[in-house]
């Protein structure tokens, strides 16, 4: 595949860097990368699609680790993106230390972060963005495919608004939607007057009507093909956030609305049909093979960096990543109302290696600048490699859990299984900064409660289920929530109601007690009128106090049947 | 207990706030449900039909109000049309949702409303044509407390 080969250039660029972590290896495998290997792609057809998502309102450049754990069930099992670490780097033919093996794996993690640096960066973004378009004159689209108003500080600051004028800047050109709705519909409508591009979410109705709100579809010219790109918003948005910040909003995935579309663009003489899909990656790729007619699925939710497209069918499905760390760029040949040959590239954004583009620069500052000196807040330093992704606990939840445990005064805490959340190296200061892009959400509240043993049963196996349903329709694209003070077995390959067992608490090693209430603490409550104190201020004090943390790996998480 | 323990689940996001104890709902068997079918169709067999469609959400945004469409592919002329349709949640304290009749003159066999449901189950929808043939399918919509998504 030429895919392959092309991110394969990059490896080889790079080469192996051993003795990482020591200055030289940085500058070795730096000197090496270039910003053109990043962008070398050789180019075909007459239609350049450019996609990124789930940036989660990432403007500067971050660490961001893959998930070293994600289970496929069903006839997901086995296939990408449910392929990570050694068995990622073998299926792809990667070799373990290269540039590819740091953007796409958990391998050797923190050693080769040192050595290649940090990536995203909304103006490291606009750089390549910028030099496809220049090459690729009225021949270029670029989407985002959501998940991109929410996730920072400032940007919570702002209500999405920061955002907005960054994606103005870069010339978006249709985007589509999940976290964006739990600003609430006065202020999504708001944000929507104010983007230079359509908004399209072809799945969202009235409750009352079942009407559309959004526009569904959006044609363009490009290449001399006519494109028409649908837009699906996140089916499961009242379900997963809260019901009450979209009260009249109905989702889902309604399947036959997407077919009916199809239909008609197709009839309106569309040459292309691409749908800009927010459904998770599994969701997408059992749709591919039900709906007839899409050429390409851009897609999203489940934060998927796969360094080759999957076919299902005819369809083309790309998985862009998260948090700004790549840039996916799709070539077409689309001639006589069919795409007859693609091309694909995941191009990994690796900050240190690409000249920021200046305007952009000049725009995240401002943006920046008036919340300076709390973004730069030092409230501690973590010892330990600081991570959320991955299917069980990761290592910045299990600090959430203790702090939660700590300045809440509560036996067992609950982290939700959010895909979003940089990484911290060890060693490296906690800022607010990432405090806050650990925890950026509009209903933050650190609540404390009691619940029976039987009750957090109910609770583990239903959001389990939602993970590990065997149909991805009932899925819902998050991990698993995230406990402390108590440690659990779980086996995916069973049925809601047998998945969790050995429900133990670990400070006295009893088990739980169906029939005994436990004082429980968590956050993200999709409950209106949830009491507490803001998740971000419960991590700082916890942080403030112990001044340098560090997380011990978690063995409390025993997962059988896989 | 168990579908009480479900109901309270319902009121949380991944953490509880406020419960408010609802009465434990009884819900009903397997049998009465298949009673119910049969009342509907004298006994007759009512077998899985692609011509009957059941749109409903995979899951339910609210269980108290979950939207419903069914629809079934038929002429509707004088001597082949779609007599009635029945709709069951299997579940449900008392199965029945509603029943509705066509006739030749109603032009298409569709139809649509609302229903509540107490927990994740079955909705089952059988159709009575004009020539005696009874037609069945089924959906599973899943009441849950959210997962967090993404």
């Amino acid at each position: 595949m030429l895919s392959r080969r092309d991110f394969l250039q990059v490896s080889l660029a790079a080469g192996a860097v051993w003795g990482a972590g020591i200055p030289w290896a940085r500058a070795a495998a730096q000197q090496k990368l270039t910003q053109d290997d990043l962008l070398a792609f050789e180019p075909l057809g007459n239609v350049t699609l450019l996609h990124i998502t789930d940036i989660h309102a990432q403007l500067v450049p971050v660490y961001f680790r893959e998930p070293s754990v994600n289970i496929g069930v069903g006839e997901a099992q086995g296939l990408p993106p449910h392929v990570t670490g050694e068995a990622f780097l073998k299926k792809y033919g990667l070799s373990g230390g290269s540039a590819s093996a740091y953007a796409l794996t958990d391998q050797d993690f923190g050693a080769l972060a040192q050595a290649y640096g940090k990536v995203g960066g909304i103006d490291r973004l606009a750089t390549l963005i910028k030099a496809v378009r220049a090459e690729r004159p009225n021949q270029t689209l670029f989407f985002d495919g959501g998940d991109t108003w929410q996730g920072s500080y400032t940007s919570h600051e702002s209500q999405g608004g920061d955002m907005v004028r960054v994606m103005n800047a870069l010339g978006t050109d249709a985007m589509t939607a999940h976290w964006e709705f739990t600003y609430g519909s006065d202020r999504v409508e708001e944000l929507i007057e104010m983007i230079e591009f359509p908004f399209l979410a072809n799945n969202v109705r009235d409750t009352e009507w079942e009407e559309s709100v959004f526009e569904g579809v959006s044609t363009f010219e490009r290449g001399g093909a006519k494109i028409a790109v649908i837009g699906q918003a996140f089916p499961y948005t009242p379900v997963a956030n809260p019901r009450y910040k979209v009260p009249t909003w109905s989702f889902g995935i309604r399947e036959e609305a997407i077919q009916e579309r199809v239909e008609e663009v197709r009839a309106a003489g569309a040459d292309l049909v691409v749908l800009l899909s927010h459904n998770g990656f599994d969701v997408d790729r059992k749709l591919a093979s039900r709906v007839k007619g899409i050429d390409v699925i851009l897609t999203g939710h489940t934060h998927d960096a796969l360094p080759e497209v999957v076919m299902v069918g005819k369809t083309v499905l790309v998985a862009s990543g998260s948090h700004g760390k790549f840039l996916s760029r799709l070539d077409l040949d689309v001639r006589d109302g069919e795409l007859k040959g693609f091309r694909y590239k995941l191009m990994p954004v690796f900050s240190d290696v690409i000249a920021p583009d200046p305007e952009m620069t000049a725009l995240v500052e401002d943006i920046r600048a008036p919340h300076k000196a709390l973004l730069e807040k030092v409230v501690g330093t973590t010892d330990s490699l600081l991570f959320r992704r991955g299917n069980f606990n990761g290592t910045f939840d299990d600090l959430i859990c203790q702090a939660l445990l700590e300045e809440r005064d509560a036996e067992i805490a609950l982290s939700p299984g959010f895909r979003w959340g940089a990484s911290l190296l060890p060693g490296q200061e906690i800022t607010m900064e990432d405090v806050h892009n650990a925890t950026s959400i509009t209903y933050p509240a650190a609540y404390r409660t009691e619940m029976t043993g039987a009750f957090l049963k109910t609770v583990m196996e239903d959001v389990a289920d939602n993970l590990f349903n065997p149909d991805p329709y009932y899925q819902q694209g998050g991990d698993m929530v995230r406990v402390g003070g108590f440690g659990y077995t779980i086996d995916p390959t069973e049925s809601i109601g047998s998945r969790i067992s050995n429900m133990t608490l670990l400070s006295s090693g009893a088990p739980i007690d169906p029939v005994k209430s436990y004082a429980v603490t968590g956050w993200a409550s999709v409950n209106e009128g949830t009491e507490g104190p803001p998740i971000w201020d419960v991590v700082e004090s916890y942080v403030t106090k112990h001044k340098a943390v560090s997380v011990a790996p978690n063995d409390a998480v025993k997962v059988v049947g896989v | 207990m168990k579908e009480m323990s479900r109901r309270q689940a319902l009121a949380l996001g991944s953490g509880l706030v406020a419960i408010t104890l609802l009465p434990l709902p009884a819900t009903a068997s397997i049998e009465e449900v298949n009673e119910d079918i049969k009342k509907f169709t004298g006994g007759a067999e009512a077998a899985e039909s692609a011509i009957i469609k059941l749109e409903v959400p995979e899951i339910a945004e609210n269980g108290n109000t979950v939207p419903l469409s069914v629809s079934v592919d038929s002429p509707m002329t004088a001597d082949n049309y779609v007599k009635r349709v029945i709709l069951l949640a299997e579940k449900n304290p008392n199965p029945g949702v509603a029943t509705f009749h066509f006739t030749a003159r109603s032009g298409v066999a569709e139809a649509s409303t609302r229903m509540r449901l107490a927990t994740t189950q079955n909705v089952v929808a059988v159709a009575e044509l004009s020539d005696g043939s009874f037609h069945m399918t089924k959906s599973t919509v899943k009441v849950t407390i959210g997962g967090c998504g993404g």
